[in-house]
């Protein structure tokens, strides 16, 4: 009996992994070449939430700069693997600089907002943000750090162990395009983000994550840590973060401050609030809704055609309201999330008047 | 030309403005303990409904003199912006007060997306503008720094909104009915304060609030755009983080303060840092103070509450 049971996950898991790897073709068949890039950014906002899941899901610090993170890793990448500074350090060596300088600004953040919580801690941290985008956008002059509101362009792309994922390369007779060898290293990153966020939640750190979450004094009366605990949430938040960051800027080749607004923060916020917070699979649920849905709204332009014979309003300037209106609708009938974790829907239907 | 008397002429100018935004976000906080995110699209609003306005009262009646014509463009944007804020409540808010926390943080976030958007289908991306000549153009120099009538008009205009607001909510019954509700709604609705009305009334008052300061912004700076309402908003709403959220009279000193360092740090960046640094930075100032107050005094300047809250 158990043997079978065994047998079936293991099965299900298989042809899971078979789904994964044949998805971008699929999906290029079906879609078009461009929703293989639009997939591929799926699989970094999907890095990008669980990330932010640890801060906010498990240890219940709301973090509204957190894309933050995501451009120092960017900024870090674009800086050691670009003609600007006439760097080109190798993938394996920006990797660590990357993700430790992320961790440092996590740290940075954390400490001095420890006696925060709640509403006043968003505010912190969405001011983080903003300073760091104004900084991102005005260091051109007079030493040119950042290249001010242009960017850097022309970004290493990764390579990995010879192989560029910038071209396209036959491996075993299949002709692979950049976007899709870029699918394959993201989905590599993403189970690794999720194997570690799911050994994290049943682990004493997550528990101690759980218990801040849930009443911090109690916590720190238990014997908790409380500010090592804290800092290491929003260090590791950070990580996953400028990791993404990283992979973000070298899959576009190009950065600038354009890319790390308030806007984006909010957006990563939303979808593990919109998939459930605290849980993984809920969060990755949000991340592929939240960025695929105002993609697909681009073909309302059609829709529109359709039903109306002509296009009225310009489906790019309609989608963002179309996604507004589905933020508020949701969070009125699920306010909770799609996939709420077990614990917290627990804890609302108590808190239920 | 005294650049200290004339920054400090700007700042208060500026700090007008995030004063009446930030009395929008306190009203609301101290009763709801929500922030309101689409107030600051609220503001923009009002600024874009007022100047169509008034650009239609000039096709119309070009003879008016151009202070009736602004001051038509007003009363009609307060209004439609109360009727704003109420909705806002009314569908987005009110459904979510016993959701969890973050459900209506995000609604506040939706709400704004939405409402810029659909300011950005009506007017356009361009920046619109406020045709300033309908106002007096005089210009006084005092203490070596200029100031236009057009910045007398906010001063005072602002000064007698924050007396008029003060007096509302400490001698009136709806004052009192507010004071209960931030208090203990729970109590307050025992003792037969309607606490929806109550709250509806906080955001409607809020809203006008917005729309003035809507007003005032455009006709300062003389433009208004989609876009102008989110920045706006955060400042404010550091204004009245600095002031203390949830106190009246924290919101106007932190409006006040919050314009005047702006302004000052905008003036002297430059000659601090030795031009490292230079005035695009004036963005910054906002979300520095914000930081400091925060994690130096959590309740802001003149706020008692405590912080301890999910």
């Amino acid at each position: 009996m158990l043997e079978a049971l065994r047998g079936k996950v293991w099965l299900s898991a298989g042809l899971l992994l078979i789904g994964l790897l044949l998805l971008p073709f699929l999906v290029e068949a079906g879609l078009g070449k461009s929703w293989v890039r639009i997939l591929d950014f799926a699989l970094l906002y999907i890095m990008l939430a669980l990330g932010l899941n640890i801060v906010v899901g498990y240890a219940g610090l709301l973090d509204l700069g957190y894309v933050a993170f995501y451009a120092v890793g960017a900024y870090c990448w674009a800086l050691l693997a670009s003609p600007h500074f006439g760097l080109d350090l190798p993938f394996w060596m920006i990797l660590p600089i990357g993700a430790a300088m992320a961790a440092l600004f996590g740290v940075l953040l954390g400490a001095p907002t420890l006696r925060l919580r709640g509403d006043y801690l968003a505010i912190v941290t969405l001011g983080f943000g903003e300073i760091i985008r104004i900084f991102l956008n005005n260091l051109n002059s007079p030493v040119n750090i950042t290249n001010g509101p242009q960017g850097i362009t022309q970004i290493e792309p990764v390579n990995l162990f010879g192989f560029s994922l910038g071209k396209t390369q036959e491996v075993f007779g299949l002709t692979l395009s950049s976007p899709h060898m870029y699918y394959y290293l993201f989905l590599a990153c993403v189970a690794l983000v999720v194997f570690v966020s799911m050994r994290l939640e049943n682990s004493r750190i997550g528990r101690a994550w759980v218990a801040i979450r849930e009443d911090e004094m109690a916590a720190a009366a238990s014997g908790i840590n409380t500010r090592n605990i804290k800092l290491l949430a929003f260090a590791m938040g950070a990580t996953f973060g400028g990791l993404s960051g990283g992979l973000f800027a070298s899959f576009q080749g190009f950065v600038s401050p354009e890319s790390f607004n308030l806007m984006e923060s909010i957006m990563i916020l939303a979808m593990i609030v919109l998939g459930g917070m605290g849980n993984i699979w809920g969060v990755i649920l949000g991340a592929l809704l939240v960025t695929m849905i105002p993609e697909a709204l681009r073909y309302t332009g059609d829709l529109q055609r359709v039903l109306f014979g002509q296009v009225f309003i310009d489906p790019a300037d309609l989608r963002m309201l179309l996604f507004g209106i589905a933020l508020v609708l949701m969070m009125i009938f699920r306010p909770a999330g799609l996939l709420p974790s077990k614990q917290r829907k627990r804890e609302l239907a108590e808190e239920a008047p | 030309m005294d650049i200290f008397a004339q920054q400090l002429v700007n700042g208060l100018v500026l700090g007008s403005v995030y004063a009446l935004v930030a009395l929008g976000y306190t009203l609301v906080y101290g009763i709801l303990e929500l922030i309101n995110f689409a107030h600051g699209e609220t503001t923009m609003m009002g600024a874009m409904i007022s100047i169509t306005v008034i650009g239609a009262m000039v096709g119309v009646a070009p003879d008016l003199p151009g202070v009736i014509i602004v001051l038509t463009g007003l009363l009609v944007a307060i209004p439609s912006c109360m009727l704003l804020g109420y909705s806002i409540e009314r569908v987005a808010y009110r459904p979510l007060r016993h959701a969890p926390r973050l459900a209506p943080l995000i609604t506040a976030i939706g709400l704004s997306i939405v409402l810029q958007n659909v300011a950005m289908l009506i007017w356009g991306k361009q920046y619109i503008a406020f045709p300033t000549t309908l106002l007096p153009q005089g210009r006084h120099e005092i203490f070596g720094a200029t100031i236009t009538d057009v910045q007398i008009m906010i001063l005072v205009l602002t000064v007698t909104l924050m007396l008029g607001l003060v007096t509302m909510v400490n001698r009136t019954r709806l004052g009192r009915a507010m004071r209960a509700t931030a208090q203990a709604p729970a109590v307050a609705q025992l003792m037969g304060v309607n606490i929806n009305a109550v709250i509806s009334a906080t955001f409607v008052i809020g809203a006008g609030l917005a729309a003035i300061a809507g007003v005032m912004v455009s006709a300062n700076y003389g433009q208004a755009h989609y876009h102008m309402g989110f920045l706006l908003g955060l400042k404010a709403f550091s204004a009245a983080v600095l002031g203390g959220i949830g106190n009246l009279t924290g919101a106007m000193l932190g409006g006040m303060l919050l314009g005047i360092i702006e302004a000052l740090g905008a003036g002297y960046i430059g000659a601090l840092t030795g031009g490292f640094l230079g005035s695009h930075y004036q963005d910054i100032f906002a979300f520095m103070v914000l930081i400091l107050v925060l994690t130096l005094k959590p309740s802001g300047l003149l706020g008692s509450k405590s912080v301890e809250r999910a």
